[in-house]
């Protein structure tokens, strides 16, 4: 495992811009490699679908990901099957991998409940908005495994730049620490909090480094590579299960990367950055890098790379129709999952509010879109 | 017929928790000093070495950190039953509570609910410095998807205290420390459930009801004994469960007795006496008899401890209150 690298230039990397070979391939099979392009090149295409679907008022706000397929897919294959990833709200490209079907995705940000609705055997945690929030909760899904005595299980925790600097980081990566879980720390740093640049949230060199603070490694690589990312990953879930003598569990790493385009659909990051920085960081793309290397090894050609677009494009055209088919749900939908048992209070309230609606009819409550 | 002990209140939250780790390996404390200290108050003393320290375990000084850790060991399957040292610290962990502990149900859809209890003690009158003796029940009452319970006995509590470790739902446990050691009760040995969500009638009355929860019943007792003499007939209904409240016992007493008094020692405005005025004016304006009287702590920071006597409400101000009700 490397430890950090303090000059951003020397981060681990496995292919250059170019898709060069610059490092030690992670050892993957040429089905899994086209996984990864596949996967991602889907996680573009749904993202672009989704922006657009937004602009023309058939989506609400949504936090696009373009950029960022690298560092989520690369991670996210990384994960065995019982392993479990703790999301933030922008990893819809590791959440297909881990099996949520993009209709969830779609539903969710279309403002429908049931798009939280995770397949059973699909190990994710609920999204988490608040910021850094969701990191306590991975230092403590970890550490109930190791309770448990689960020494097979490990997990990733996704959250971004922005979020070591909240108090929720400090504490959950803290717990870590302390209690040793098998937790891998993914930060997914895209260099920007909404209009915050990276060397405003903290004065550190790098934010990996953050992790000695805690007692583990920490490292960086660079997030536009997904065959650094997926070797880094795959190295800190091994250690999480298998670590040496008196080596921590746990690891954060540092992906650095860059979001192409707004935090959110709510955004104009052209208020904030240059449109040169933008271009700089585009010719790091991960995609045409990875699509690079695997046609430099014989691995892809134009066929399959058609056959690849024709298939990704059908399977978000299916996505969105079943989602835009999804029924609008029953007011009465409020009220459960609220609670196992639904309280007389809660129950009173329901079945007035049911009533009223019934006797004024659905069209007096709901506002034209 | 099962064994009793003669127990404290502070002494029943260490036999529910006790009793409930030893039929249930899912349960698991963790908190600041909680093991070899047996907490500051002695809630859970000698827990460590009865149960060791993988289910007693003490945490780094950070609320958030507990609250959210807790949240993560509930989804991976256990009974986490976290303590947060004093109410008032429970802020830095507030965001847990509200954004994920009260909505982890409700975001899953119920693939997760977190059958957690949040422990802390509560209240005022310890002569304790700042920050230690708040009141705040209302900031948890009003946050759906959570359950609040504030005990005043020591049956109570351990049965309650058992009833929330039980609960698939996340639970808010307030304990009143100013009545952690103001007397014993004998409570059974063996496990048994308070139900949550049901109040207790402590005094029955023809004349006047008053509603109360944890630390303010004992002053309310005293209050309606004190008019009893007076020929007086004070009903005494103990919450118990602040939410959801058992409405059904509220309104039921109110019938009875057509006027109304509530105490807490949590601030007035926006607080459950406002909630539950309101409840009976929607429930049984026909039986009201007289302004429904509320005796609570003032809108002002809980004063440092040369002045809290004055802050917090006492039998005097609870008989003032209740003669206001009698009398109009």
């Amino acid at each position: 495992m490397s430890t950090i690298q303090r000059d951003p230039e020397d981060r681990v990397q496995v292919l250059d811009e170019d898709g060069n070979l610059v490092g030690e391939p992670p050892d993957l099979d040429e089905e899994t490699l086209v996984d990864i392009y596949r996967d991602m090149k889907l996680a573009r295409h749904f993202d672009e679908r989704a922006v657009s679907l937004q602009r023309q008022g058939r989506m609400g706000t949504y936090p696009p990901l373009s950029g960022q397929e690298g560092a989520q897919i690369g991670s996210a294959y990384a994960l065995a099957d019982d392993d479990w990833m703790v999301p933030s709200y922008r990893e819809h490209g590791a959440a297909v991998v881990r099996g949520l079907p993009l209709k969830q995705t779609l539903l969710y940000w279309m403002g429908y409940e049931a798009g939280n609705d995770v397949p059973a055997d699909a190990n994710i945690l609920p999204v988490a908005v608040p910021i850094a929030s969701q990191i306590p909760h991975a230092a403590g899904l970890a550490w109930s495994w190791k309770l448990q005595g689960n020494e097979d299980t490990a997990g990733i925790c996704y959250f971004g730049d922005g979020a070591t600097s909240e108090g929720d980081f400090h504490e959950g990566m803290n717990f870590a620490g302390v209690y040793d879980v098998p937790m891998v720390f993914f930060c997914n740093n895209n260099q920007w909090a909404i209009s915050v640049p990276r060397e405003r949230q903290t004065a550190s060199e790098t934010l990996a480094q953050k992790a000695h603070a805690y007692g583990f490694e920490g490292v960086q690589v660079d997030g536009m590579d997904p065959l650094a990312v997926y070797k880094v990953t795959q190295d800190a879930l091994e250690k999480a299960r298998n670590p040496d003598e008196d080596q921590p569990r746990p690891t954060m790493i540092e992906a650095v990367q860059y979001r192409f385009g707004a935090h959110t659909t709510a955004d104009d990051p052209t208020v904030y950055r240059d449109e040169e920085e933008v271009e700089r960081w585009k010719a790091k793309d991960p995609i045409p890098r990875l699509e690079a290397y695997l046609r430099s090894e014989g691995i892809l050609d134009d066929d399959a790379v058609a056959e690849i677009e024709e298939t990704i494009e059908r399977q978000v055209d299916d996505a969105i129709d079943a989602a835009e088919s999804e029924p609008r749900p029953e007011p009465e939908e409020m009220f459960e999952h609220v609670y196992a048992d639904l309280p007389p209070e809660l129950r009173d309230q329901r079945d007035e509010f049911v009533a009223t609606v019934d006797r004024h009819g659905k069209d007096a409550f709901l506002e034209e879109e | 017929m099962s064994e009793t002990q003669n127990l404290t209140l502070v002494q029943a939250v260490r036999d529910g928790l006790a009793t409930e780790m030893e039929l249930d390996d899912d349960v698991v404390a963790l908190g600041q000093d909680i093991g070899a200290n047996g907490g500051v108050f002695r809630a859970t003393q000698g827990l460590q070495d009865e149960f060791g320290e993988q289910r007693v375990i003490d945490t780094p000084l950070a609320e958030s950190g507990i609250v959210g850790s807790a949240i993560g060991l509930a989804v991976g399957g256990m009974k986490p039953v976290p303590e947060i040292q004093f109410s008032g610290f429970m802020y830095p962990g507030f965001d847990q509570i509200v954004s994920h502990m009260a909505r982890y149900r409700t975001r899953s859809r119920s693939r997760f609910s977190l059958p957690m209890v949040l422990r802390a003690p509560y209240g005022g009158g310890i002569r304790a410095p700042e920050s230690h003796s708040d009141s705040k029940e209302t900031f948890y009452s009003h946050e759906a998807g959570l359950k609040v319970v504030m005990p005043s006995t020591p049956y109570d509590t351990k049965g309650l205290l058992i009833s929330a470790i039980r609960d698939p739902d996340p639970v808010v446990f307030l304990e009143p420390k100013l009545i952690y050691r103001a007397f014993r009760e004998d409570v059974p040995e063996e496990a048994y459930e308070v139900p949550i969500g049901e109040a207790a009638v402590r005094r029955e009355g023809a004349d006047v009801s008053v509603f109360t929860y944890g630390a303010m019943t004992r002053p309310t007792l005293e209050a309606a004994e004190t008019l009893a003499e007076e020929g007086v007939d004070v009903e005494v209904v103990d919450l118990r469960t602040v939410s959801p409240m058992d409405r059904e016992a509220v309104v039921e007493s109110f019938k009875k007795t057509g006027r109304a008094v509530v105490v807490h020692e949590a601030p007035r405005n926006g607080g459950l006496a406002g909630e539950i005025t309101a409840l009976l004016q929607e429930e049984a304006l026909v039986y009201q008899e007289a302004p429904i009287e509320r005796v609570t702590g003032f809108d002002v920071p809980v004063p440092l401890y040369a002045m809290e006597d004055y802050y917090l409400p006492n039998a005097a101000r609870v008989e003032d209150g209740i003669r206001e009700a009698v009398e109009f």
